[in-house]
């Protein structure tokens, strides 16, 4: 259920990361829905299949992007074990996780891109890039953080509801 | 006994008669007013209050009539602004698509493939759009797509019903270039900006601000002769080997809705043509 549930929901950030919020830019930056929604199911307590909807994000944004596949699903897993090492460390507030994966996963993500981008010949400024793209999506994916951190985990409490003792 | 009725009789037609006469006269219309103005202030009295009761039964019904009234208003409003901007925006589409029509017709050698835009590539380094149109509609790799102004890119990647598009402004792409009136060639690119800029442009070449950019065809790219934009402003330096140029282009990406993929042009590659080293 909790894999299958995967596929609707990341589908339809993808078509909402590419149709809408890829149109409005900070700067040239602009905010990463994926990365927040694996982000976010990743810090949840119970979850247990944040893997694997890594693995399904990272097929599916490749549909759209691109970037090569390879590029996408190396940087969603480091994003994701990334997560998972700070959930195990900080594990009484998963909200100070969430936003600091957004923060690190984004430069972990764009740092990945311009790598990818120089291997395959295309000339990127660095300064340029920090200030213009990577500094404005870090904002905009910090500033949905929270609202996403809700509603994933309404979801994850829908999908792993808690045991009670009885 | 007869006498005295017929007297009766008589007095009375005339006591009828005079009453009548003073009523005709207006002599009788003080006393009448005295005995109406009574029965007026009751009658008056009787139909205000069953006015007031008329009102205070049938007000709340005519309110709930108001109310749907006006309800059903407002959705009729609601309908003819939503019908508004539907044909607003159809008529916009009309405009674009009778501006691309022009352009095609201006350019009968090429067969067009009109496309929607349906999407951007998610990663803010890329510009990339995603159409509506794939390899089940003839469309291949490599093939140039322009809209009613000038040229839009190529097509990086297709699927079966959508393919992505690599927009000029991408800073993966390079096109090969002439400008006129001067005829140089030079080559174009792309920047995470989203802006657009010529180099190699040779120090001896006199090119100045206005000056128009067309695709050169050189590279097999780009059929020849597509517009791109115009030169904005150019960087000497007497040091480098090159001079380079910003380019103002007349394709507004951030508007691009409709584009028209030219589908009878294939590209070439000429890898294998380009010359290497040979070790002795």
């Amino acid at each position: 259920m909790a894999v299958f549930i995967a596929f609707p929901i990341l589908g339809l950030l993808v078509i909402l990361q590419s149709a809408i919020v890829a149109q409005v830019p900070l700067l040239h930056g602009s905010a990463d829905l994926i990365l927040l929604a694996l982000i976010a199911w990743g810090v949840q307590p119970r979850v247990t299949t944040s893997w694997h909807w890594t693995v399904i994000a990272a097929f599916l944004l490749s549909i759209v992007t691109a970037l090569p596949l390879a590029t996408v699903l190396l940087a969603y897993l480091l994003v994701t074990g990334l997560t998972r090492v700070l959930r195990g460390r900080i594990w009484q507030w998963p909200l100070l996780v969430m936003l600091t994966v957004t923060f690190l996963g984004t430069l972990i993500i764009q740092l990945l891109t311009i790598v990818t981008l120089r291997i395959t010949g295309t000339t990127i400024p660095l300064g340029a890039s920090f200030n213009l793209i990577t500094l404005p999506s870090a904002l905009l994916n910090l500033l949905l953080a929270i609202p996403m951190y809700a509603l994933i985990g309404d979801l994850a409490s829908w999908i792993y509801p808690e045991e009670i003792e009885i | 006994m007869n006498s005295i009725r017929s007297f009766q009789t008589v007095i009375l037609t005339l006591l009828v008669v005079g009453i009548l006469l003073l009523a005709l006269g207006g002599y009788l219309t003080p006393l009448s007013r005295l005995a109406l103005s009574p029965f007026i202030g009751v009658q008056t009295w009787l139909a205000t209050r069953y006015q007031a009761i008329q009102d205070f039964i049938t007000a709340p019904r005519d309110m709930g009539r108001l109310i749907q009234q006006n309800a059903e208003l407002q959705a009729e409003i609601s309908r003819l602004q939503t019908q508004i901007i539907e044909l607003q925006q159809q008529n916009s589409e009309l405009a674009v698509l009778s501006a691309l029509l022009d352009f095609a017709r201006t350019h009968p050698e090429n067969q067009y493939l009109t496309a929607s835009v349906i999407g951007r590539d998610p990663n803010p380094f890329l510009r990339y759009v995603i159409i509506n149109r794939g390899s089940d509609d003839g469309l291949r790799r490599g093939m140039p797509v322009v809209s009613q102004k000038g040229l839009v890119g190529r097509i990086a990647a297709v699927t079966a019903n959508g393919a992505s598009v690599q927009l000029i402004t991408d800073p993966g792409t390079s096109v090969n270039v002439l400008l006129q009136p001067s005829g140089v060639e030079a080559a174009l690119s792309g920047s995470i900006t989203g802006e657009v800029s010529l180099d190699m442009i040779p120090q001896d070449a006199l090119i100045k601000s206005g000056d128009l950019i067309l695709t050169s065809g050189l590279g097999g790219d780009y059929p020849p002769n597509i517009l791109i934009g115009q030169v904005t402003s150019v960087r000497q330096k007497p040091f480098e080997l090159f001079q380079s140029a910003s380019v103002q282009p007349v394709v507004d990406f951030s508007q691009l809705k409709i584009a028209l993929v030219i589908t009878n042009f294939r590209p070439v590659d000429i890898t294998p043509l380009i010359a290497t080293p040979v070790a002795p």
